[in-house]
């Protein structure tokens, strides 16, 4: 029996400053999954997730969750954005921050509650930092910022969990907390995307791996996905194939994405 | 001493330019934190001089001076909001555009007045002498409702403000309230218009906001503390414009500017003495 597809992407483009970043777009995500989007710089992995919610209009095509359309589920869906979208001069606290993720279940005018107050103190003990509660977010180190972040997204308690490149730029203990918290969100079968450079990884630690090249080159199991010839098609000349069937894949340059 | 302090209180235009300046100062300071957060200084300034039309207007055909300039800038600060939302042109290129067609108008109509020098100079600096009881209840009145729309929403403003990304993924509607805020910066800039006049009022807008993100860790203490250095400043300003003749909005802006110096030197952790020591 095929799971029920808890995400659903229908022949979605999405166009960015008028050039067509993502071109008819289609594939599901079952119940649970755990997806390993890669590919090149500027192939469309950040605007996959902004699409979804709901910061870039869709040009045709359609997102559903849950069988239904964008914006009918308010608060399913958790983002954990890239470094570079956050203002970290801010004056919020840590605790602050992950208060956030309870804005919507909140609703307007409505100051947290104390099951609001227990959901934070929650989060920040799974996520280690509890004791970094009262500091400010911007006095931070890079990986405690990102566990602040997935702090954050956990106390929204979202079916669909967003993380675009959580993998890049932390250190190893972070790395290892973000992967914990991905085996154990697997147990209370939250759906999850995440962008990522790391291929090893990928194939390691996800269900599913989607291969992005403004258009879906390949998506399903890892070792389906990535072959010799699906890497050539989206990473282009980046690739070296090695006689023994090893596939080299180079990204040295680290070009700024196009959102 | 005491006589000092009880002398100006003992006449009603000082009375009522004391409460006018004191809510100006409050008002402009809680606001005026958005306007540092989000670097909306540039904005605030340009919804000041996009008034002046208005309140020409408003003068030639003798009708309410606050009034006219609300409604011009509320246009203009929608007409901002427009010009930029497509991404067509940059929000700093729009409010350049707007803020200059708006001034040279409004000086163009000021121009047609025969006490021309002396109009324009009470609109850009402000004549908080004149102060009348009907502008004293407008200036409470619009300034409580921007400061209770500020409290009702601050969950709100704190996120479009903080992570833009996560107001989207929220729902939020981060179009209409950027656009609220705008509305409510216009409708502080004109209620601060004959306290501290448009020339002076983004000084009023950042200042007191700017010393108290230096002395504060999270958004609702940088709001209190703002206000309380907004508040001081204009009754200090009104004191300092009393005893030395100056005129007030300068008085007050001044001293809003003496505290933000003193801050930014002695402030602990961030202020620059306290890093020197720190450093040796």
């Amino acid at each position: 029996m095929i799971d029920e597809a808890r995400l659903e992407y229908e022949k979605v483009s999405v166009s960015y400053n008028g050039r067509p970043a993502l071109q008819e777009v289609t594939f599901q995500v079952p119940h649970g999954a755990q997806v390993a989007v890669v590919g090149a710089n500027g192939s469309g992995k950040s605007t996959l997730f902004k699409a979804l919610v709901g910061l870039l209009p869709l040009r045709s095509g359609r997102i559903l969750i849950h069988g239904q359309p964008l914006g009918s589920h308010h608060d399913c869906v958790a983002y954990v954005p890239q470094r570079e979208d956050v203002e970290w001069r801010f004056p919020v606290t840590v605790e602050d921050v992950v208060m956030m993720g309870r804005f919507r279940r909140l609703g307007w005018l409505k100051r947290p509650a104390k099951q609001d107050r227990a959901a934070v103190a929650r989060s920040l003990e799974q996520m280690g930092i509890a004791s970094l509660a009262k500091r400010s977010i911007g006095d931070l180190s890079s990986g405690q910022q990102q566990r602040a972040f997935l702090a954050r997204a956990l106390a929204q308690e979202p079916h669909i969990l967003l993380m675009d490149e959580p993998f890049t730029g932390i250190d190893i203990a972070t790395q290892e907390a973000t992967l914990e918290l991905l085996a154990q969100l697997k147990t209370q079968q939250v759906t999850i995307m995440i962008s990522t450079h790391d291929l090893s990884l990928a194939a390691q630690h996800f269900d599913l791996v989607l291969l992005l090249h403004r258009r879906v080159v390949a998506f399903g199991a890892p070792t389906e996905v990535l072959t010799a010839q699906a890497l050539s098609e989206a990473f282009g000349g980046q690739v070296l194939v090695l006689e023994n069937g090893a596939v080299v894949v180079d990204e040295c340059c680290n070009f700024p994405e196009e959102v | 001493m005491l006589q000092w302090l009880t002398e100006p209180i003992s006449y009603a235009f000082m009375q009522r330019s004391l409460l006018a300046s004191l809510m100006v100062g409050v008002l402009c300071a809680v606001i005026g934190c958005y306007v540092v957060l989000r670097g909306m200084a540039f904005m605030g300034d340009a919804l000041a001089h996009a008034i002046l039309p208005g309140v020409a207007i408003a003068y030639l055909l003798h009708g309410n001076l606050l009034l006219g300039g609300l409604i011009a800038a509320v246009i203009v600060a929608l007409g901002i909001g427009f010009f930029s939302r497509q991404g067509e042109l940059k929000e700093d290129t729009a409010i350049g555009i707007l803020f200059a067609a708006a001034l040279a108008l409004g000086v163009a109509l000021i121009s047609t007045i025969r006490t021309y020098a002396t109009d324009l100079t009470h609109i850009l600096f402000g004549n908080i002498l004149g102060v009348s009881p009907g502008d004293l209840w407008l200036t409470v009145g619009l300034g409580g409702v921007v400061l209770a729309t500020i409290l009702l929403l601050y969950k709100e403003f704190l996120v479009i403000s903080f992570d833009p990304v996560l107001a989207a993924t929220l729902r939020l509607p981060a179009e209409r309230l950027r656009n609220l805020l705008l509305v409510m910066l216009a409708v502080t800039v004109v209620v601060s218009l004959k306290t501290v006049g448009v020339g002076l009022v983004t000084a009023m807008l950042v200042t007191p906001g700017a010393a108290a993100y230096l002395l504060t860790r999270r958004l609702p203490a940088m709001m209190v503390v703002a206000a309380v250095i907004g508040a001081f400043s204009g009754i200090a300003g009104m004191y300092l414009s009393f005893y030395a003749n100056i005129a007030s909005g300068a008085a007050i802006v001044l001293t809003a500017s003496g505290i933000f110096l003193l801050v930014f030197f002695l402030a602990p952790q961030r202020g620059i003495l306290w890093q020197y020591l720190r450093r040796n």
